[in-house]
């Protein structure tokens, strides 16, 4: 099947600011990706890239096959939902949903029109006097009512409180089990994410520092807890992620697709919330930070 | 609420278990409390999702787990099935087991190791030989 997102050293630069550099990527169809990292880190710059609302400086990316934003069939195939949830304030609910009939091919008013009742919204309302949550949701609405192929979501549930949250995260569950509707979605929240996300990216400073399957992420990862030791002395065959000593004691953080052998040392599973903050922390740590001025505070 | 479905599942984001051994440990804990039997329906994926808020793959994997088990089975089109009541005969399947444990564990007190070791220890090889196996 073809791939929700390929990319070739892809990178983006804004004036002197590179945001994004040297990204590969290769995410087969079917998933629920998971886009973390810091602010700054260039998440926003990548969903953009992929949805065709920015061009690349450099590389290439096609998404489900095509060059983002190639042409009416490509648009169609992608759903976006910007930062914040973005709605017309001044339309209401209906007219957001006439709005995605007129501009959509594939608009399907049932599911839409459906979705808003069991979602107890008002058509006649605002959307500006909505609540953070019921715009969210309203938003969700009109990006999967054009049924797309891959549903792009940038922070969707950054603003909601924890029982909104849950709510668009249970009504996006629903759609992909329906759908087969591939989704790429960023947040801070991981633990919203090790729930919905089989797929997950770490970005730090405009860098991937970390891309693959959950499942196979944390299972090749390893804590090995021993005395104070040289990670030289550790069995051969493990990729060493992070180190940290103290007088007496060491944990290794390692990568090996081969179980840890046994020794004097304790190994213990790593989970996703450890791993991805063990991988942006390295990103920090190496002083890798020169790109990681803040483009959120531009917006 | 929720009629026509025999459970519930939940997820315990914290519990360092992965989400669809959560599933697969509560489809298991209800039929030996015979909260379910033999010909009951399991939650479709999307009743699962819709009430859970899980990646859809993570059902799957869990009702395919349970398939392998024999625990279960999927009606192309309708949904998966209980195959197999866990009733008091396969709890006395266990008790064999359950002794070999009792006697290990006294072996292992013998040895003079303490309970928090004889965890660690479990734990470890439990661990270890899970990764073999898969």
């Amino acid at each position: 099947m073809t791939a929700i997102v390929e990319a070739h050293a892809l990178g983006k630069r804004y004036g002197q600011r590179q945001a994004l550099s040297e990204c590969t990527l290769d995410i087969p169809s079917g998933h629920v990706v998971g886009l973390v990292g810091p602010n700054g880190a260039g998440k926003s710059t990548l969903l953009k890239l992929a949805c065709g609302m920015l061009t690349p400086t450099t590389g290439s990316v096609t998404v489900l096959g095509s060059r983002p934003g190639a042409g009416p069939e490509q648009v169609a195939r992608v759903g976006f939902v910007a930062q914040d949830t973005p709605v017309y304030p001044g339309l209401s609910v209906a007219d957001h949903l006439k709005l995605g009939a007129r501009l959509n091919p594939r608009w399907d008013q049932a599911f839409a029109a459906q979705r808003i009742e069991s979602l107890g919204l008002d058509p006649a309302q605002k959307a500006g006097r909505l609540s953070g949550g019921q715009r969210a949701q309203l938003a969700l609405t009109v990006a999967t009512g054009k049924r797309p192929d891959l549903l792009i979501l940038d922070e969707p549930v950054a603003s909601l409180d924890p029982l909104a949250r849950r709510d668009f995260l249970r009504h996006l569950m629903e759609g992909v089990a329906e759908q087969g509707t591939s989704v790429i979605l960023s947040s801070h929240l991981i633990s919203d994410l090790e729930r919905v996300c089989d797929y997950v990216i770490v970005l730090a400073a405009g860098r991937v520092r970390l891309a693959g399957e959950v499942e196979e992420l944390t299972g090749d990862h390893h804590r090995i807890v021993c005395s104070r030791r040289d990670p030289d002395t550790l069995p051969p065959g493990l990729d060493l992620v992070h180190a940290e000593h103290t007088e007496r004691q060491s944990t290794f953080l390692v990568r090996s697709a081969a179980p840890v052998p046994a020794g004097d040392w304790a190994v213990e599973p790593v989970g996703l919330e450890d791993l991805v903050l063990t991988y942006m922390e390295r990103a920090v740590a190496s002083g890798d930070r020169s790109t990681a001025q803040n483009p959120e505070t531009t917006r | 609420m929720n009629r026509g479905l025999v459970i519930d599942f939940r997820l315990d984001a914290h519990s360092g278990v992965a989400p669809y051994l959560q599933i697969v440990q509560q489809v298991r804990q209800a039929l030996l409390l015979g909260l379910l039997t033999e010909g009951d329906q399991l939650p479709t994926v999307k009743q699962v999702v819709a009430k859970v808020a899980i990646n859809p793959n993570t059902v799957l994997k869990a009702y395919r787990e349970l398939e392998h088990e024999g625990l279960a089975a999927p009606k192309p089109g309708v949904g998966t099935f209980i195959t197999r009541s866990l009733s008091q005969a396969s709890l006395a399947e266990q008790e064999p087991l359950r002794q070999d444990l009792v006697a290990w564990l006294a072996r292992a007190r013998a040895a003079g190791l303490t309970d928090a070791g004889i965890q660690a220890l479990f734990h470890n090889t439990f661990r270890n030989t899970a990764e073999e196996d898969r």
